[in-house]
């Protein structure tokens, strides 16, 4: 394995631009790392070798030729980054983990991708992920499951597994991801791994095939902070195309990464979210957490948000909803797969039909059936309706915790990684992996995990979250609790994962 | 109910009233035209060719967003404004979702329960004078679906193999404007259908919204009918006929769908809510396909676009923009026209007012105004099956013709000559005058010389005339034209056959 | 809140053009019941004065100019269409032929 890989995408940017390393010679580790352990961790549906080793040449070259346009270069320009296979990339397959769009060309690029061709960021491949990122262990995909660099035999958490196991194996420094209900977040907890939810509108969504669109927020994965919060910067901005993108120009979020002082940040641990469903190990993990803080001179205060006993609800409706609507465009038309039913008569009507009951899988009908039924005639008041009732009510409880907190925290996850099938045959036990996460979708806040330590030698996630246009403050405070763990175990909790390739 | 009484015979029109009260309620889509999409910036074009004024937010590619084209709403302001209704301050866009192969993403962007525009009216003028007051219930933007084109078979959706679908009206912007119920019409329904529909196609033009053109899609009115016993409060069963595509059309639906309705429930049936298509070649209905999903379109408010609020103050300038109303500019311009009822109702049906006021308005008077447009050019338009108006005549070669004409440079037949020369693009009027040599022949050498040719070639007419038959001259006439090519001025040759015979003229 | 029966699920599966055998039915019919007793208590907490969100952060007047902007080509249009003819997407029969 070679050294290039393990070092942070900021410390792989300072040598690109120093001329210490080419770009090619780092992407080029980046894809002897994915041909070495790949085949085991499965976080890839697409390698895209070629384009990427082209747009690493060319950040060489320019960097070689110097002058305006090597100064003009994006500070992480010649950097590898993997993308979620629900964002759609011109040149490579887009699938969305689905049968349903198995050899689907997008004609077009998503935002966030152009931003990344325009800073030429090499584009490594696509990532695996839950079936149209419905799910929390990646065992939707219809490609088969990701694996946890951690321990082979658990889940790399969801929907965004693919995106945070390549980030936790060394396969990729930078990944994006979406989160809908904690789809960067609880995959980065249990892969040991960084990744933030910003607030609703910081990234144009346009070009991530849509979930639930009222919940769904790109994002970075990282194995740092800093990386993390970078990514961030450059992905955001307002876009015209995205009529739900936020107007105001974007923080200097790599700025406040590397701000660690936290003497005097009121924090608020929210009191709904820690006892029962989550394991002892993570609670005992995220206590020392929160002792390391206050010994750093932060204040730790106690918040009450009452209405996130019926978050879980209400995202499922609201999710479900959004989400049936969402896939109702996959109908063997236009695009993707058609397939005929067994018996006649083929109408129109009876190959949609067939093409949705063979293209989808059962996790995303299960989805749209609920959805379905929580919009139709008779059920919007008591269902849809009510969910976008409380969802004004956890607005609240976050506008009275931030009141009293700069920001909040909780676990990232109730549980560390678990294996693979467990919950798979139990949908409800499988949706309360998303219990954290979720309320800040509902509330469109920014919010981040980050490693809080190791529970018998599997990552616990920390989450930090902030009020809306907030995002600086999450990385601010991750970034702080993330410098007193490394400081206390004398190493980052990334570095210790295990050595697949020595492991053979 | 057996099946006997839904086919019932239709009942006469004038039995069909004798028993029963109309009600009516329309509902008429006005496509916009914008440079481009409701809610994506691929064109908004009529006739190219198919899926190429498309992009991935018009197709329902998967990830893409719309974003709401501003020019749409203030049309949709304006149009509001325009029937007197209330622009809400707050209102979104949900989605209407059923499943349907012209509808790319299986739902439609439309509002549902946030209209833009509520609560308004329109006067409608029947052709005696007598005004019916149209509630409007709201008008609301949502966006067309693709073009289906059942192949195969019949050509004709029962029956047909497979279909061919274009997405190119896919996103076009439109406007929907549903009205209350309408009592009280009576006989007068079937008129007042047609007039509700005019009004409605005349204002969208005014406020150039829309192309407004019935025969392309642009304007489609959807005729609701019912009926209830006369002195009964109580709504009956109503139809509703889609898509009728010229005013000529909505008046007979509504007419056909009375008779029908009527010999349904006189036969002691009863009417099946349902949508009935238009047969244009027998001018009556049939039953359409009833919709799978038409019951439950699970509407809800579309996250992927935001609230928009409307402002006082921007009500108020789009209210500064908006045209007189068509019916007070009518009324104006009759008056100011001095023309006859009949004369002006000709006018408006020509589709010609905008060009007479124009014409006017360089100087010709109005009477010749309407000579002109309603006469040579209309004809000239009907040889070329086109509208008048979509002619390449201006107002003001119209005024300079006329000039020409009255300052006797040219007669009336030179002029149609000149006319057709010039939609020929020899250019302007004068010009082919002088180009042509059509000038009026008043030169007496020549004209003389004619004069006395074709009196020495038709005796017994010059005997006629001789005898006090004056109007015999229109014999000569006719060869001195020939002579001349034309260009004789005639009250000038008729000068000259007098003198010649000692008469006085 | 009614039991969601079996009957109700054909139905939405009907709506959602989703074809279920009798096996998933019975299923499906047997975890939505679950995933919709848990997710019931939402509407004892949405109490009638509070108001629906349906946007997490708050934005109006979000408008496009009416400038054209990039367009597809009709090979474009088409290029993943499952079928294709005349330069338009073919779909089988609308209808039953009956």
């Amino acid at each position: 394995m070679s050294d290039l890989i393990t070092l942070t995408a900021a410390q792989m940017a300072a040598k690109l631009a120093a001329g210490e390393i080419s770009s090619v010679e780092l992407t080029q580790a980046h894809l002897d790392r994915i041909a070495a352990v790949d085949g085991e961790i499965n976080a890839f549906l697409h390698v895209n070798a070629d384009e990427a080793l082209e747009t690493a040449a060319e950040v060489d070259r320019l960097r070689a030729a110097g002058g305006a346009q090597a100064d003009a270069l994006h500070p992480l320009a010649g950097v590898p980054v993997a993308v979620k296979d629900l964002i759609v990339t011109r040149g490579q397959p887009t699938t969305s983990g689905s049968k349903m769009l198995e050899g689907w060309m997008s004609p077009y690029d998503a935002t966030v991708v152009t931003k990344i061709r325009q800073a030429k960021l090499p584009i490594l491949g696509k990532t695996n992920l839950d079936e149209f990122a419905m799910g929390s262990s990646t065992e939707h995909s219809a490609y088969g499951p990701t694996r946890n660099p951690w321990d082979t035999s658990r889940i790399p958490g969801g929907s965004g597994g693919g995106s945070a196991a390549a980030v936790a194996a060394f396969e990729a420094p930078l990944a994006l991801g979406t989160d809908t209900g904690g789809s960067i977040r609880q995959p980065a907890a249990v892969t040991g791994t960084v990744g933030t939810k910003p607030t609703y509108g910081s990234v144009s969504r346009y070009g991530a095939i849509a979930m639930a669109s009222s919940l769904d927020q790109i994002g970075p994965a990282a194995r740092t902070v800093e990386d993390a919060a970078l990514l961030h910067e450059l992905i955001a901005g307002h876009d015209p195309k995205d009529s739900t993108s936020l107007p105001e120009p974007v923080p200097g979020f790599g700025t406040a990464a590397g701000n660690h002082e936290v003497a005097g940040m009121r924090i608020g641990v929210i009191k709904q979210l820690q006892g029962t469903g989550y394991q002892d190990a993570v609670l005992a993990r995220f206590q020392e957490s929160l002792e390391l803080l206050r010994s750093a001179g932060a204040q730790i205060v106690e918040v009450d948000c009452p209405s996130f006993e019926y978050a879980l609800g209400a995202y499922y409706l609201i999710m479900s909803s959004e989400a049936s609507s969402n896939m109702a465009r996959f109908d063997g038309v236009r695009y993707g797969q058609r397939v005929l039913p067994d018996q006649p008569p083929v109408t129109i009507e009876r190959v949609m039909g067939a093409t949705r009951a063979a293209g989808f899988g059962e996790e995303v009908k299960r989805r749209i059936i609920l959805g379905t039924y929580a919009l139709s005639a008779g059920y919007y008041d008591a269902y849809y309706g009510s969910a976008q009732k409380i969802r004004t009510l956890i607005q609240r409880d976050f506008e009275a915790a931030f009141a009293s907190a700069d920001v909040l925290i909780s676990p990232t996850s109730p549980t560390v990684a678990f294996p693979l099938g467990e919950k798979l045959q139990d949908p409800m036990a499988m949706y309360l992996n998303d219990i954290a996460t979720i309320p800040a979708n509902l509330a469109g806040i920014p919010a981040i995990s980050v490693p809080g330590g190791l529970a018998e030698g599997l990552p616990v996630g920390v989450q930090f979250l902030a009020p809306a246009r907030g995002d600086a403050e999450v990385y601010h405070a991750g970034r702080a609790l993330e410098k007193l763990l490394n400081d206390d175990a004398g190493t980052p909790v990334w570095a210790q994962v295990p050595d697949m390739e020595v492991a053979k | 109910m057996s099946q006997s009484t839904t086919d019932a015979a239709p009942l006469s029109f004038e039995a069909a009233l004798e028993t029963y009260e109309p009600v009516m309620g329309f509902e008429i889509h006005v496509e916009l035209n914008t440079a481009t999409k409701m809610f994506s910036s691929a064109p908004n074009a009529f006739g190219d060719d198919p899926n190429t004024n498309v992009n991935e937010v018009d197709l329902g590619m998967p990830g893409a967003l719309p974003v709401l084209n501003g020019a749409a709403v203030e049309s949709a302001i304006k149009l509001g404004l325009a029937l007197n209704c209330q622009i809400a301050s707050f209102c979104r866009f949900a989605r209407k979702q059923y499943f349907y192969p012209d509808t790319p993403k299986n739902w439609q962007t439309s509002q549902y329960d946030e209209p833009i525009a509520f609560d308004g009216h329109l006067d409608v003028e029947l052709d005696d004078g007598e005004v019916f007051r149209i509630e409007i219930e709201r008008a609301h933007m949502e966006e067309d679906a693709g073009k289906l084109t059942h192949a195969g078979g019949t050509g004709r959706i029962q029956g047909s193999e497979y279909s061919l679908v274009d997405y190119n009206r896919a996103g076009v912007p439109l406007i929907e404007i549903v009205t209350k119920p309408i009592t009280g019409a009576g006989a007068r329904a079937p008129e007042l259908a047609r007039a509700y529909a005019t009004a409605v196609r005349d204002i969208v033009k005014g406020l150039n919204i829309s192309e407004a053109r019935m025969e392309r899609g642009n304007v489609r009115c959807d005729a609701n009918v019912s009926l209830m016993p006369k002195g009964s409060a109580t709504f009956g069963t109503r139809s509703e006929t889609k898509n009728v595509n010229s005013l000529r059309a909505v008046e007979h639906a509504v007419h056909y769908e009375i008779r029908r309705h009527a010999g349904v429930l006189s036969a002691g049936g009863s009417v099946v809510q349902e949508t009935r298509h238009w047969k244009e070649d027998s001018r009556t209905t049939s039953s359409g396909r009833p919709k799978s999903d038409a019951d439950d379109y699970r509407y809800f408010p579309e996250p992927d676009l935001v609230p928009i609020s409307v402002t006082a103050d921007w009500v108020e300038q789009l209210r500064a923009q908006l045209p007189e109303p068509p019916a007070e500019r009518r009324r104006r311009l009759r008056e100011a026209w001095g023309f006859s009822e009949a004369e002006f109702r000709d006018v408006v049906a020509a589709g010609l007012i905008d060009q007479i006021e124009e014409t006017v308005a360089h100087g010709a008077a109005p009477a010749a105004a309407r000579k002109w447009w309603m006469g040579e050019i209309s004809r000239l338009a009907k040889t070329r099956d086109a509208d008048p108006a979509a002619l390449d005549v201006q107002p003001a070669t119209v005024v300079e013709l006329n000039q020409l004409v009255e300052q006797g440079r040219i007669n009336d037949k030179i002029a149609r000559q000149v006319l057709e020369h010039h939609l020929a693009g020899e250019g302007a009027p004068s010009h082919i005058v002088t180009v042509r040599g059509l000038e009026v022949v008043s030169d007496d050498g020549a004209l003389t010389a004619a004069v006395e040719k074709a009196m020495a070639e038709n005796p017994d007419v010059v005997e006629k005339v001789q005898g006090g038959k004056l109007k015999a001259i229109g014999a000569l006439i006719g060869p001195v034209m020939k002579e001349t090519q034309g260009q004789a001025d005639a009250a000038k040759v008729k000068e000259i056959v007098l003198e010649k015979l000692g008469m006085t003229p | 809140m009614p039991e969601i029966s079996r009957a109700d699920v054909e139905h939405l599966s009907a709506l959602a053009h989703i074809a279920m055998t009798d096996e998933e039915l019975d299923k499906m019919t047997g975890e939505l019941g679950v995933i919709v007793d848990s997710v019931k208590s939402v509407q004892e907490a949405a109490a009638d004065e509070v108001p629906a969100t349906s946007h997490p952060v708050e934005l109006r007047n979000v408008f496009r100019r009416d400038e054209v902007g990039h367009v597809f080509t009709a090979e474009e249009s088409l290029a993943n269409a499952p079928d294709a003819q005349d330069g338009r997407f073919k779909v089988p029969a609308i209808m039953d032929g009956e």
